[in-house]
């Protein structure tokens, strides 16, 4: 008797292509967690946190003032672009170069802090954009797929290359880039390091606004919705190699599939356990990750 | 007769050969010193001493011990001792206790280390820093502190890595002497150090790393003559700056009266 | 506070170094009055609710100080200590149900169950550094819930019901007095503290702080940091095993989402950090203040308690993470 299902070619690919679709929302998550880390070696624990944060604006815009989470996404990135500012100006600053635990304990304490609040006023309800402009199935390849999945998959692959293109090719990007590198080499170059880390941590938060506003479109919104895509976060950096912009397009890709195949092969139940079992296989015999850099 | 000998070590790090088939040895009881312009692959040969980097090619004898494929805590057992490069103190601990936990390896009673530990500080003239916390240590208190360290492990050989590098020159001539003392106690010693008017005068042999290649071996007076290091150097440490000359000759007397 | 002092999480060991004597007098006092009046308790508030309340305190206290052990001293940060809550109290409850073992022998069997998983773990995750380790244990604590969510025999998502004894000491079973669960969890808590007490006199407390500050240096004056580091994580998994088995003799009632939740691994490090890292008392301390406002806020605001408890939490968390990573603890030492 074998533990494995086999489904049919047909349910496979559907699979394959949602999970790679999937994937690319992953890749933009673990993008601000990954250049955040390139940039000061922190992990930011309250990730899942701001990304539900941004759920949470993407969903009130449109029960307030009946703003689409389509239109929703700049104000849901600017919002969280400044939550980003103020956490490193607030308390990452404090931390910089202090013990692990701190580092470590800082920011999860932020996250526990934002999902106890966002109970606290919101209750812990589950809450839906009912009438979104985008719904209903598409066909892709001849396969049939959530609208606004590939919407969100799409839009998210777009922001991803926005991003590695802001930092591969402007201005701002190179300074990023040479405090990431050197520190204090950058400093002595004229750049304004304290502004850079603020900014990392602001476009970092930026990243999940952007998913975030997009997942909204099709994904429940309640106080703990951050913490699975956290988790998943965490793994994708940790598989694509903390600091590696590009690792975590190939890592939240890989993840995806792995996370579909998981549940059609296995159970669904173990979706997720596919997901960590590989992470812990990857890092133990790789432990920079795939496209980790020492 | 040989106590540590280096038999063709080659340490990559991708494509970035760091050590190129190195050989040479150390005798028991004599002063080594290891020099060679940045990157020349002096710490990094420390490294596979002490068993932080396995290396390609090459073994590492000590006493009739093979070392390549120990663990760096297997290697300090053995006896061979080290100090770090970039120092690494337990900083959140104090002085005292930062040498305790050295001595432990032979005196598990904390009482018993404590007293050995206390001995190792003044030794090194840290005894009345014992409650500081080792962050709140000068460069140069820290080096010291380091030595004590590496010596309450009660080595044979000892690796020193820099022992003069970022300390303030009015502090060389005591570190001078420590290292007179310590072999006069029977160490054997290797000693990385950049400053070369103190490496000539400590060193009973000088082995010159180029590129991670040896490019000399001999008593420093004959090494200095060799034609290939002082190309590998010139324009470069040779230039002694003049602020430092003056100190550093009350260093080579500091460490001459050590000796006598 | 510059940012600068940050660095100051070690500290409370510093008490360490001073001699036996400096500790005996006052302190000593202070302690016997603190013991007597633990002892005495119950006898004095005689609600069951009050006695709950000081049981959960002595039971957490005890897994925060366990943690303590691996995290604080050792430096090896766990966020999966769940794991070990849920194999003791999994072990002894399956062996009580299943083939009518006592329940005390199923806490004692549970220990070296959860000590060999502790092994599993660590060996190859302490190859991981500092976040990696972290994020590594999460997953691991992850995996397991789920495998025990879908495992039919220890009950599954549906959990295991313990039967319901006469009350007898044997039995693990105190219904009408709860007087003896008071006091099972004061020794558990006790007996945590000495060993901890002893660890910070003994090699293994400096080792352990060495590998913490640095372990490359801890391996240059001969310290094999890997065993080291798993002879922490062994101590530590015993410990809360043995809570973990205590509280499904408390409860007689376990599941997945009970005794294996990440959210249970983070409130164990969350008392400990609060409290003060890598101290004796932290983690008691921690427990004493945060236990309780967590009932009261359950009172205040019914129910759920509205998550007010997690708002201070987090806030705590944060604050003490960023200004004062000695925790209360280190702010009394001023």
């Amino acid at each position: 008797m074998s533990i494995f299902t086999i489904p049919s070619s047909e349910v496979l690919i559907q699979g394959i292509l949602s999970g790679i679709l999937m994937g690319f929302v992953y890749a933009l998550i673990a993008a601000g967690l990954s250049l955040i880390f390139g940039l000061m070696e922190i992990v930011n624990f309250a990730h899942g946190e701001f990304l539900m944060l941004s759920m949470y604006t993407t969903f009130w815009a449109y029960a307030l003032f009946a703003l689409d989470p389509l239109l929703s996404v700049p104000l849901s990135a600017g919002v969280l672009f400044l939550l980003g500012w103020l956490t490193y100006r607030g308390i990452i600053r404090r931390i910089l170069g202090g013990p692990m635990l701190a580092q470590i304990f800082a920011t999860f304490g932020l996250g526990i802090f934002l999902r106890a609040a966002a109970q606290f006023l919101w209750t812990p309800d589950f809450r839906q954009v009912s009438k979104a402009w985008v719904q209903g199935p598409v066909r892709i390849l001849g396969v049939s797929v959530g609208l606004p999945q590939a919407v969100a998959s799409v839009a998210c692959l777009a922001a991803f290359g926005m991003l590695y293109w802001f930092i591969t090719r402007t201005e701002t990007g190179f300074a990023l880039e040479a405090t990431a590198q050197d520190r204090q080499a950058a400093a002595l170059m004229g750049i304004n390091t304290e502004r850079m880390f603020a900014l990392g941590w602001g476009i970092g938060a930026a990243c999940v606004g952007v998913a975030g506003a997009f997942l909204a479109n099709f994904f429940y919104v309640f106080p703990h919705v951050g913490s699975l895509f956290a988790l998943i976060a965490y793994v994708t950096v940790a598989l694509g190699g903390f600091g590696s912009i590009p690792g975590s397009l190939v890592a939240g890709v890989i993840i995806g599939v792995i996370e579909v195949l998981g549940g059609l092969l296995i159970a669904p139940a173990f979706k997720y356990v596919a997901v960590f079992v590989l992470y812990l296989v990857v890092v133990l015999v790789r432990p920079q990750g795939l496209f980790g850099k020492f | 007769m040989a106590c540590l000998e280096v038999q063709g070590i080659t340490k990559r790090f991708g494509g970035l050969v760091a050590n190129h088939n190195i050989s040479f040895a150390v005798r028991r009881g004599e002063i080594l010193g290891l020099i060679g312009p940045n990157g020349a692959g002096k710490s990094t040969l420390f490294d596979v001493i002490t068993g932080y980097y396995r290396p390609e090619a090459g073994e590492v004898r000590f006493d009739n011990h093979r070392l390549v494929g120990r663990r760096p805590d297997q290697v300090n057992r053995l006896g061979i001792g080290r100090t770090f490069q970039k120092l690494r103190p337990f900083n959140a601990m104090t002085v005292l206790e930062n040498v305790m936990v050295a001595a432990m390896q032979h005196r598990a009673d904390p009482l018993a280390a404590r007293g050995e530990a206390l001995r190792y500080l003044e030794f090194v003239e840290l005894a009345d820093k014992r409650d500081s916390f080792a962050r709140d240590l000068s460069t140069g208190q820290r080096k010291r502190l380091e030595l004590a360290r590496a010596m309450a492990t009660r080595p044979r050989l000892l690796l020193l890595d820099e022992v003069t590098g970022g300390v303030d020159q009015r502090t060389i001539p005591t570190l001078l002497q420590l290292i007179g003392r310590l072999r006069e106690q029977g160490l054997t010693l290797v000693v990385i150090e950049h400053n070369m008017r103190v490496i000539m005068s400590i060193s009973d042999r000088i082995v010159a790393l180029h590129l991670g290649e040896v490019i000399a071996d001999g008593p420093p007076s004959e090494v200095v003559k060799e034609r290939r290091l002082i190309e590998a150097y010139l324009g470069d440490t040779f230039v002694v700056p003049s602020g430092g000359a003056r100190a550093s000759g009350d260093g080579l007397r500091g460490a001459g009266e050590g000796r006598a | 506070m510059p940012p600068g002092e940050g660095v100051e999480v070690a500290d409370a060991g510093a008490g360490v170094v001073a001699p036996p004597s400096a500790r005996t007098g006052w302190g000593t006092i202070f302690l016997a009055i603190l013991l007597v009046a633990a002892l005495a308790f119950p006898w004095v508030f005689r609600l069951p609710y009050h006695r709950d309340l000081v049981i959960r305190v002595f039971l957490y206290a005890m897994l925060a100080q366990a943690w303590n052990i691996l995290a604080g001293y050792c430096g090896q940060i766990s966020l999966g200590h769940a794991v070990f809550f849920g194999t003791g109290a999994y072990t002894s409850a399956v062996l009580q149900t299943t083939w009518g073992w006592n329940p005390w022998l199923g806490l004692l069997a549970g220990v070296p169950v959860a000590v060999a998983l502790s092994q599993v773990i660590g060996y190859p995750c302490f190859r991981l550094r500092g976040h990696y380790f972290a994020i590594a244990t999460i997953a691991i604590g992850e995996i397991v819930q789920t495998l025990a969510i879908n495992w039919e025999f220890i009950g599954g998502a549906r959990g295991l019901t313990l039967p319901f004894q006469k009350d007898s000491l044997l039995a693990f079973q105190f219904h009408t007095s709860k007087y003896p669960y008071y006091y099972v969890a004061l020794v558990l808590l006790v007996l945590c503290l000495l060993v901890s007490w002893w660890i910070e006199r003994t090699r293994l407390g400096y080792y352990f702080r060495a590998i913490r500050e640095d372990p490359e240096a801890a391996q240059s004056v001969g310290i094999p940091v890997a065993r080291y580091k798993l002879i922490a994580m062994a101590i530590s998994a015993a410990f809360v095993s043995a809570g973990g088995s205590f509280y499904a003799q408390y409860v007689l009632y376990l599941d997945p989402d009970s005794v294996l939740p990440l959210s249970l691994s983070i409130l164990i490090c969350l008392l400990a950090v609060v409290g003060g890292v890598g101290t004796l008392w932290g983690p008691l301390v921690g427990a004493a203040l945060l236990i309780p406002l967590s009932e009261f806020t359950r009172i205040q605001f019914g129910g759920t308690g509205r998550a007010v408890d997690l708002l201070i939490y987090g806030g705590l968390l944060t604050t003490v993470a960023v200004f004062q990573p000695a925790g209360l603890v280190g702010l009394l030492r001023r």
